[in-house]
């Protein structure tokens, strides 16, 4: 399994599932990161975390931690 | 009539709320939280009140601006609903908007940002988007103020019909299915244009719906029903309804939405984003921005215009003028001295802060309104999060070192609420501006003046609070949910004049209040005691006032509390009781009461030094306790905070005075010097034990 984690900045991928639960899952999916979506990683932090990302045409941070849990392809 | 105002944050809200408001706002919090609550009267429309309600991008149960906002809707029915979006965003803003059409309750949706829309060249079916959507729909541009007439116009009428929007197609057919059935089964306790809200909560197990609305017996009877139905997604039915929504959502913005931008093309902000977080770039030009924001509000402009208040206005003007007038008018000299020494005097001190205030929440308001204050969190996540702080809290944390009630209040930028409570128990640790003169005199008279003083103590403040957060960390108080950092980055804007300077005003007003009324009953409490006897004799000051005093005798008896801390003389007691009041005072009171014997005629040079620890981490005054009460939200969050600060203080000094003197004065090692060690064995106890952490994959906190 692939995380969102691991996809180097710049490249675009779609969500495959998202493991987790309860208020961080839910968050992560009212942002509109569902499976489905298309997702670039457009930055990381100066000191390595969190990531930026763009999703639904806009940007969203969100920490590594949470990244991990977003399986791509 | 009611209206309530919802949308996401960042979507223009404030703005659209200021401009139908005008300046009838009134500004509090929700009831037993610290999310802030404004409402106001519709200009030209005296009898309609507009109710803002907070930034949310959902009404799921897990944050509290979500619960309040959902409640208010539930429970105070709106008779209509203004639903603010960003044009610009519209498949996100849609979001909320698909959550909001299904509680019942007449709405409007507001398209804002209709100058942005034109200029990009983006094109918005409305017809077929008000069709889809089964409610009108008005594009507006609050900052422009266009639109906003029409906007009002069909919200009123919308109430006046109590037109309720039509349920729009979202679900799947087996879960649709399955949520009519939940809705014939809700009982006549619910209204039926809700039924479809309820149906959908009681379909994502949502605890603190049914719980509220005893719908337990309708969640059980289809419990195996929707078991049923996760089996067959192989996902939560939580995750279920989100999915369909914004599947819902992609189809309406497929048929009503184009965009006129190529695919990829950088926006001006995006373009601003790449500079300002790059990842060589984004720390020195944070430390410029910082640095700027203090140079001016802290050191320079600020602290002359602080200056000139508290030296010539309230120092010489307003008190000259005073004295005259009550010599004019032959008042008693008690009234007198009290009027100006401890009225004028007091409330005077905490109001000579008010420009450099007014200055830090320009500065504030200006870095949130134009996007730059999420960045800051992006920036300084990694190192804060460590300490139990976000990254937003570098900013009060700073601003703390000029004064503790601005870094307090500019702890609401925080939205994590344990992220935020963290921040205002430990903002104060940096030496603020009275406490430096403090830390300048007893350097002055024991320490030959040396800069290592001041410059240890900013150190040791940050000690405190990094070794404060991290063990408050691992208690569980700050360990009560999970709180995902999940940011929205929005488009850079140019900050707007009318929303900064509103939010300057409103946060300047509290604070001058708060100074009008608990500094002025503290001021004369406090002149009052050190100017009478018991005997309520009244002192004349000009003699050796203090020494015959009530608060003599007070400090007199608590003066053994400092004992082990090397001060249990009564001049201590009572220094450290006045500079409780105000820190500004922590240094005037000693060489008052030492007088032309000098300071080092109360304290030993150790004494002089644990007296200094002990103010360093003490609340820093009563407008800052007062702050700190406020912004923790509940009476026991702001007892625990004053008091953690309080013992702080105490151990600090203790251990500081215990050690100091064993190990560099000759002391002997006595019982105190014992327990000095115990302490210090305690406290790397605090810090190294295992605490709790997130499991993230469970969704849960638990023990490390």
């Amino acid at each position: 399994m692939t995380s969102l984690k691991e996809v180097p900045v710049g490249s675009t991928v779609t969500i495959k599932k998202l493991h987790g639960q309860g208020a961080t899952k839910k968050r992560i999916m009212d942002m509109g990161l569902i499976k489905g979506s298309r997702v670039k990683v457009t930055k990381v932090a100066p000191l390595g975390d969190p990531i930026e990302l763009t999703v639904r045409g806009y940007e969203l941070s969100i920490r590594k931690a949470e990244a991990e849990l977003i399986e791509v392809a | 009539m009611k209206i309530a105002l919802a949308g996401n944050p960042n979507s223009g809200k404030t703005t659209l709320f200021n401009e139908l408001t005008g300046s009838s706002q009134y500004v509090g919090n929700w009831p037993g939280v610290t999310v802030e609550k404004k409402d106001g009267h519709l200009k030209g429309h005296k009898d309609v009140i507009i109710q803002d309600l907070p930034g949310i991008y959902s009404l799921s149960p897990y944050t509290l601006e979500e619960v309040v906002s959902r409640r208010y809707l539930v429970n105070e029915t709106p008779d209509a609903i203004i639903n603010i979006i960003d044009g610009t965003n519209l498949e996100r803003n849609l979001y909320l908007t698909t959550q909001l059409l299904e509680l019942g309750i007449p709405m409007v949706i507001a398209i804002n940002m209709l100058d942005v829309i034109e200029k990009n060249g983006d094109h918005i079916d409305l017809k077929s988007l008000e069709k889809r959507l089964g409610c009108k729909v008005v594009t507006i541009s609050a900052l422009k103020n266009r639109g906003v007439d029409k906007l009002v116009k069909t919200t009123i009428e919308e109430a006046n019909r109590n037109h309720i929007p039509d349920i729009p197609a979202i679900y799947e057919d087996a879960t649709l299915d399955l949520i009519k059935r939940i809705e014939s089964d809700l009982g006549t306790g619910i209204k039926d244009s809700a039924k479809r809200y309820f149906a959908v909560k009681v379909f994502e197990r949502d605890e603190k719906v049914v719980e509220e609305n005893n719908l337990q017996n309708v969640l059980q009877a289809y419990s195996n029903d929707i078991k049923k139905i996760e089996t067959e997604e192989d996902d939560t039915s939580e995750s279920i309804i989100t999915t369909q929504r914004y599947m819902f959502i992609a189809d309406i913005i497929d048929a009503v939405y184009k965009s006129g931008r190529a695919q990829g093309e950088l926006t001006l902000s995006d373009k601003i984003d790449k500079i300002v977080t790059n990842r060589v770039l984004a720390l020195p030009i944070f430390a410029l921005i910082i640095f700027v924001m203090y140079y001016i509000s802290v050191t320079t402009l600020g602290t002359w215009m602080t200056d000139w208040t508290n030296d010539v206005l309230f120092g010489e003007i307003v008190p000259g003028a005073v004295t005259s007038l009550c010599q004019t008018l032959h008042v008693a000299s008690w009234l007198q001295h009290l009027i100006i020494d401890g009225i004028i005097g007091g409330v005077g001190t905490v109001l000579g802060f008010v420009p450099q205030i007014l200055l830090v929440f320009l500065f504030l308001a200006i870095l949130e309104d134009c996007g730059y204050m999420s960045r800051v969190a992006f920036i300084m996540d990694r190192i804060l999060r460590k300490f139990g702080l976000s990254g937003k809290s570098f900013i009060p944390i700073l601003i703390g070192s000029g004064c503790g009630v601005p870094a307090i209040m500019a702890t609401r930028t925080i939205e994590n609420v344990e992220d935020r409570r963290m921040t205002i128990m430990l903002a104060t640790f940096i030496p603020c501006a009275a406490k430096t003169e403090l830390i300048a005199m007893i350097s002055s008279v024991f320490f030959h003046g040396s800069a290592w003083v001041a410059t240890s103590m900013y150190f040791l403040g940050i000690i405190v609070i990094v070794l404060s957060g991290i063990a408050l960390k691992k208690t569980r108080w700050f360990n009560s949910e999970v709180s995902p950092f999940v940011m929205e980055l929005p488009a850079y804007h140019l900050p707007q004049f009318k929303t900064v300077l509103m939010r300057v005003l409103e946060r300047g007003k509290h604070f001058i209040v708060k100074a009008g009324t608990i500094i002025f009953a503290v001021s004369v409490i406090v002149w009052f005691l050190e100017s009478y006897t018991w005997s309520l004799q009244y002192i004349d000051p000009e003699s050796a006032a203090l020494s015959k005093s009530i608060l003599r005798t007070i400090g007199e008896f608590i003066s053994p509390i400092f004992a082990p801390l090397g001060f249990g003389n009564w001049q201590g007691g009572v220094s450290v009781l006045v500079a409780l009041s105000a820190k500004e005072l922590s240094a005037s009171t000693i060489q008052t009461l030492a007088g032309k014997a000098g300071v080092a005629s109360i304290f030993t040079t150790m004494g002089g030094f644990s007296y200094m620890l002990l103010n360093l981490f003490n609340p820093p005054c009563i407008a800052a306790m007062s702050t700190i009460m406020r912004e923790m939200g509940s009476k026991a969050w702001g007892w625990f905070a004053i008091l953690y600060q309080v013992v702080l203080g105490y151990v600090v000094a203790f251990i500081g005075y215990q050690m100091g003197t064993w190990l560099f004065f000759g002391g002997s090692f006595n019982a105190f010097t014992a327990i000095a060690i115990l302490l210090i064995i305690g406290i790397v106890y605090m810090v190294v034990r295992p605490g709790y952490k997130v499991d993230e994959l469970h969704g849960e906190v638990v023990k490390a």
